[in-house]
């Protein structure tokens, strides 16, 4: 639960860090709420990548919500759409992980039971995400650029990929999406990261597999 | 950003928005209660890491802070938060440590 204060600080330090307005840092933490794909987004913007560009690359950082919601469908697929727009709307990784824990715990309980958690869940994560991020875009604006804060999204990037370094595919997929993206670093911004993390798809893809075959 | 105009902006905020409403959206409401094939889940399983390192890769090796030149107390401090992150799998000792390394870096090497 920590973890949302100082996402939202920096992304709010970063976003006016790339010139956004606090309208327009707050309209990416209220309509999106999604850091790392917000994190991309601003990235790409302040490299001057093509609309496009930017859409594509951050929206891709979010397909692993495709899974997640797969993987809440038999739990709360039942509910009522209201109900299930607003589980949609607060879908972020600490409420997933959260709530999908406890489902598979304790299967029998009653929608209401699994939507009352979820609830209890996202009711203290996601207003931090908006008060983190106003603060940040707030004093962002105040701090001199000696503390190099250009730096703290990719700081932040990689703080957050260590921990997803699970398996050889990971990396092998990490590794991949690196030299790609250097490679083809001449393209327009945004083209190259996007062909480089295409290969690194397949890549994670085709070394689970091999994985599995060497294992069975 | 004088890169962007106000309506280019508020677009990709808009459409991206919607966008991942629509992703979370998907299976829970659209697509129904039927499991996404195993081939599908293995490149979804991948997207994070197939993103992040190659988007921060260039911004390490050539920031844009020093206009692109190549600088070592940022390249310090984006292998420090590596480091940090895999031996103590915590994202926030990560940020700690790379941010560490980078200011002192940039004092003893700046």
């Amino acid at each position: 639960m920590l973890v949302i204060v100082p996402f939202g600080l920096l992304f709010g330090v970063a976003g006016t860090e790339a010139g956004l307005n606090l309208s327009e840092v707050m309209g990416f933490s209220i309509l999106v709420i999604a850091g790392a794909s917000q994190f991309t987004a601003v990235q790409l913007m302040s490299d001057h990548a093509p609309v496009i560009l930017v859409l594509l690359t951050s929206l891709a950082v979010n397909l692993r919500m495709a899974m997640y919601s797969a993987s809440l469908a038999p739990h709360l697929g039942t509910a009522s759409s209201w109900h299930k727009s607003l589980i949609a709307y607060f879908m972020v990784d600490q409420a997933y992980v959260l709530s999908i824990q406890d489902y598979e715990a304790r299967p029998k309980q009653s929608l209401q039971q699994k939507l009352a958690y979820y609830a209890g869940v996202c009711t203290p994560l996601c207003p931090q995400w908006y008060v983190s991020t106003w603060v940040g875009a707030v004093i962002g604006q105040a701090i001199p650029p000696e503390f190099a804060l250009d730096f703290a999204a990719p700081i932040t990037f990689l703080a957050m990929l260590a921990p997803a370094m699970r398996t050889l595919a990971h990396v092998a997929a990490a590794a991949v999406s690196v030299i790609v993206a250097l490679v083809l670093a001449f393209l327009p911004s945004g083209l190259g990261l996007l062909i480089a993390a295409g290969a690194a798809m397949v890549t994670g893809a085709k070394v689970e597999v091999w994985m599995q075959r060497r294992r069975a | 950003m004088d890169y962007y105009s106000k309506p280019e902006i508020w677009l990709i905020i808009i459409v991206m928005g919607i966008g991942t409403f629509i992703l979370r959206y998907s299976f829970l409401g659209l697509i129904g209660n039927r499991p996404l094939p195993e081939w599908a889940l293995r490149y979804l399983r991948y997207t994070p890491v197939a993103v992040l390192p190659g988007l921060v890769a260039p911004l390490v090796i050539w920031p844009s802070a020093t206009g692109g030149a190549f600088d070592p107390p940022r390249l310090i401090a984006a292998c420090t938060t590596v480091l940090v992150g895999i031996v103590t799998r915590n994202v926030l000792a990560a940020i700690g440590g790379g941010l560490g390394a980078l200011y002192l870096a940039l004092y003893l090497l700046g």
